[in-house]
């Protein structure tokens, strides 16, 4: 069901998706699908936030501060929201 | 869904997840179970502007989306501004109809927009079935706006079923006529609420019929949604897709149409009135700061329910099913599935049940020879 996330690939939100911050994390609300999702911490928000301007999306752990030992996980969350189409991979111009 | 986070949400959100905005008591039919006892609109029903206010609030605290009902809202002169409105301002918009409203021209218009969803109200698959509770004519004009929708490409509008007694046996049927209309079915609980409190007694599955239903739902997975229906049924095997929580004030409320900000869509009643958004601060403050909402967002003692070994599971069910069937809100639900709730009914003093307030209902009009006729057409039907 969840596909191999590729973690050195560029990856963006995608325009349909809203973010509301939350004491927990954040929900993020697809208009498209009419989905909801949930970011279960502060750190995962700051991840998804940063996919647009980083070249990678391990860039963008990085610069959230995720270690190393914990990228598994946080590709994990990727996976899951690749999966429901809240993020897409990113064409690099 | 994590234990930790039905924790944060069992303490109240930023903004509900879930707004019910009920838009006008108006409504064309006179469904024997309506929520909200609705039929006449109400004078004080909010203004075009007042509701232009409240979607910006929605806007700044980031309510994704509301689900528009009533009464029927397609009714209000400015329903079609008002969704439109609401859309341009990032506001997506769900709302519940009984179809009258729903022409191929409407249809077209609808299935252009990916910030509308509409719901179309049925409940039963037959005539017969459908029109005993929701009115004659009820089933077909439900069906014809379901055949323009789908005439306009509308994928995946909701077909939305309150699972009844009578019904209950017809959910394949349901289902068929859902994919038969690329549409998605949704079955919702009966509520004793509104002039359900009336029928509920007589409507509501027995406990073996609540058996196969969630039987039933087991094998639909999230193919059928259920609003969050089911969870006092848990307990049968194991929660249903959902958050599996009453989210009462903590992640869902109602806005009724004079304003009135309750703590869900079942319990238009003064014990779970937070505030109105013609007060000071509007719909926000309601929610921030409102007594009510702060003490529904407290660790929840579980009451009689606590030794139960399935408290876990379905947290005490439903409140205002609780409430409105005369049972104390920290103990069973009156369709608790280990049987709690029948006990519990039948040592409730009937008369001291209390009753849903604001009824909008139409006035039953007394039969008698050489009565005057109404004074002006929509004194009997608003659509007149």
């Amino acid at each position: 069901m969840s596909t191999e996330f590729d973690l050195d690939r560029p990856w963006r939100l995608d325009e349909r998706v809203a973010i509301r911050p939350e004491p927990f994390g954040a929900l993020l609300y697809h208009f498209g699908t009419r989905r909801l999702s949930f970011l279960k911490n502060h750190t995962v928000l700051t991840v998804v936030r940063a996919l647009a301007d980083q070249p990678s999306a391990r860039a963008a752990c990085r610069h959230a501060g995720v270690g190393e030992g914990e990228l598994p996980a946080y590709a994990n969350a990727l996976a899951a929201l690749a999966d429901s189409n809240m993020i897409h991979e990113r064409t690099v111009a | 869904m994590t234990s930790r986070l039905i924790q944060q949400f069992e303490r109240g959100l930023a903004a509900p997840i879930c707004l019910t905005w009920e838009l006008t008591y108006a409504c064309n039919l006179a469904c024997v179970h309506c929520l909200s006892s609705s039929g006449r609109r109400d004078p004080g029903e909010l203004t075009t502007m007042e509701c232009e206010a409240v979607i910006g609030t929605l806007q700044r605290m980031q309510v994704f989306y509301v689900n528009i009902g009533g009464g029927e809202p397609t009714v209000r002169p400015d329903f079609w501004h008002l969704v439109d409105y609401s859309t341009a301002h990032r506001v997506g918009v769900k709302f519940s109809t009984n179809g009258v409203r729903i022409d191929a021209a409407v249809a077209r218009r609808l299935a252009a927009s990916n910030y509308v969803d509409v719901q179309i109200s049925l409940d039963g698959a037959t005539a017969d079935v459908n029109d005993a509770v929701r009115g004659p004519g009820s089933h077909e004009m439900a069906l014809r706006a379901m055949a323009h929708l789908k005439a306009a490409g509308f994928r995946g509008f909701k077909l939305s079923v309150v699972v009844t007694r009578h019904n209950v046996a017809q959910l394949n049927m349901f289902k068929k006529l859902a994919d038969d209309h690329d549409a998605q079915l949704r079955l919702t609980r009966l509520r004793p609420s509104g002039r359900g409190a009336d029928v509920w007694h007589e409507l509501h599955p027995t406990a073996e019929q609540q058996r196969e239903l969630y039987d039933w739902l087991c094998t639909q997975g999230e193919q059928v949604l259920t609003g969050d229906s089911f969870f006092h049924l848990s307990p049968y095997g194991g929660p249903l897709p959902g958050l599996n929580l009453c989210g009462a004030g903590r992640v869902v409320c109602l806005i009724d149409p004079v304003g009135d900000v309750y703590a869900c869509p079942f319990a238009i009643h003064e014990n779970f009135l937070a505030g109105s958004v013609r007060q000071p601060g509007g719909f926000e403050a309601v929610w921030r700061d409102a007594p009510l909402f702060a003490s529904l967002r407290q660790p929840q003692t579980g009451g009689a329910c606590r030794s139960c070994g399935f408290y876990d599971s379905c947290r005490g069910g439903c409140m205002a099913a609780k409430f409105f069937t005369g049972l104390p809100l920290d103990g069973p639900d009156p369709e608790c599935a280990q049987g709690h709730g029948e006990a519990a009914l039948a040592a409730v003093d009937t008369s001291s049940r209390p009753r849903p307030e604001g009824d909008h209902s139409h006035r039953r009009v007394p039969v008698t020879i050489g009565r005057r006729p109404p004074q002006r057409a929509c004194d009997e039907n608003p659509l007149a």
